[in-house]
């Protein structure tokens, strides 16, 4: 079985995996998503979630259903970046409010970033 | 969606002692109903009423729009949390009686159903595991073409691999124009398998909900929010 964090939507995790999947090249665009019940099986998880989860990526305009065939990822050239740069985004949201909670300033939090990525392999801040 | 389950303050009482207070449910097709609570709750009451082995003391449900009767008996596949079968037989011989027994069952299903769960045709009853007789008991109860599963405990005592397997076979067995009801207090194994939840103390129905929408609202996992609200009581 593979792992979900229980405390969110199942779906949304779909949604987040498959979009990784298209990031890192493991789908491409063009690709046919697996059916609904292919994919419910392989992640024990309710043939309704996935379908949930289908629609979701479908109304985010990131596949799309052809009557009969199944789901495609869409075949847009901008798809890979625009999915990278919402996850980037969620990532720094993410991080930004945490250096929030433990009371660093916009400035405070820029420096310990550009400090943090100065010191990092290969980093070019 | 057409509505495959609908009960209307059902109860029960076992002489004077209440199993079930006032049960109001309803279940659209395709659904996966996970009912959940203590020993003692009213699970296998609320269950053996829909099957049609008990008359509630009150209320009604309708299976289909079918009211209890002969009809509803037809549409609802029971797995029972205790083994129905006689230890004499084998697994191909309790097929057979299956067979015999219900109209709408599949035996081909049922022996490519027997082969993904490991388990032998030529198998005794009195010989099998605990998990294996579970396995054999959903095997029987799957076969049928029926348009309401009740899974009393389908995980109550089995072994993780097996586990897998009934999970596994559950989901295969999944189709839109049917649902499937789960009662279980193993909530964790099971919670990504629902999409409605109902949680049942003292034979009433105390929360119930879609499970996704449970899960944002709340911040937590279904079965967080039964260890939340069963351990005061």
């Amino acid at each position: 079985m593979s792992e979900f964090d229980p405390n969110t939507p199942i779906y949304a995790q779909i949604v987040d995996s498959i979009k990784r999947d298209i990031v890192t090249g493991a789908l491409k665009p063009g690709d046919r998503l697996s059916s609904v019940r292919e994919r419910a099986e392989a992640l024990t998880v309710n043939p309704n979630t996935v379908q949930r989860a289908y629609q979701e990526l479908e109304r985010e305009g990131v596949s799309e259903t052809r009557r009969g065939m199944g789901s495609f990822i869409v075949e847009r050239d901008s798809l890979i970046e625009d999915l990278k740069s919402e996850m980037a985004e969620a990532i720094l949201d993410g991080f930004v409010e945490r250096m929030r909670a433990l009371g660093y300033s916009p400035r405070e939090t820029a420096k310990a970033l550009s400090d943090r990525l100065a010191k990092t392999k290969g980093g070019n801040a | 969606m057409a509505t495959i389950l609908e009960t209307n303050g059902l109860k029960k009482n076992y002489l004077s002692k209440p199993a079930l207070r006032d049960i109001t449910l309803r279940l659209d097709s395709g659904r996966i109903l996970g009912l959940m609570g203590p020993n003692g709750s009213g699970k296998t009451t609320f269950m053996k009423i829909i099957a049609g082995l008990q008359k509630p003391s009150g209320g009604t449900f309708a299976v289909c729009g079918e009211t209890a009767g002969v009809k509803t008996k037809g549409l609802v596949s029971f797995l029972p949390d205790r083994n129905a079968l006689y230890s004499w037989m084998r697994a191909s011989d309790a097929i057979d009686f299956y067979a015999d027994f219900f109209a709408d069952f599949d035996r081909a299903k049922a022996l490519d159903m027997l082969g993904f769960m490991k388990l032998e045709p030529g198998q005794k009853v009195k010989e099998m595991s605990k998990g294996m007789t579970e396995k054999m008991d959903l095997v029987l109860a799957f076969s049928r073409k029926a348009r309401l599963f009740l899974l009393d405990e389908p995980l109550g005592g089995v072994d993780p691999v097996a586990r897998e397997r009934i999970v596994s076979t559950i989901i295969k067995t999944w189709t839109e124009d049917s649902s499937i009801i789960i009662s279980t207090h193993l909530v964790n194994d099971v919670e990504r398998l629902f999409n409605d939840v109902a949680f049942i103390d003292s034979g009433e129905v105390i929360l119930t909900g879609d499970a996704e929408t449970l899960r944002s609202e709340r911040g937590k996992s279904i079965d967080q929010l039964y260890l939340e609200i069963f351990a005061d009581r």
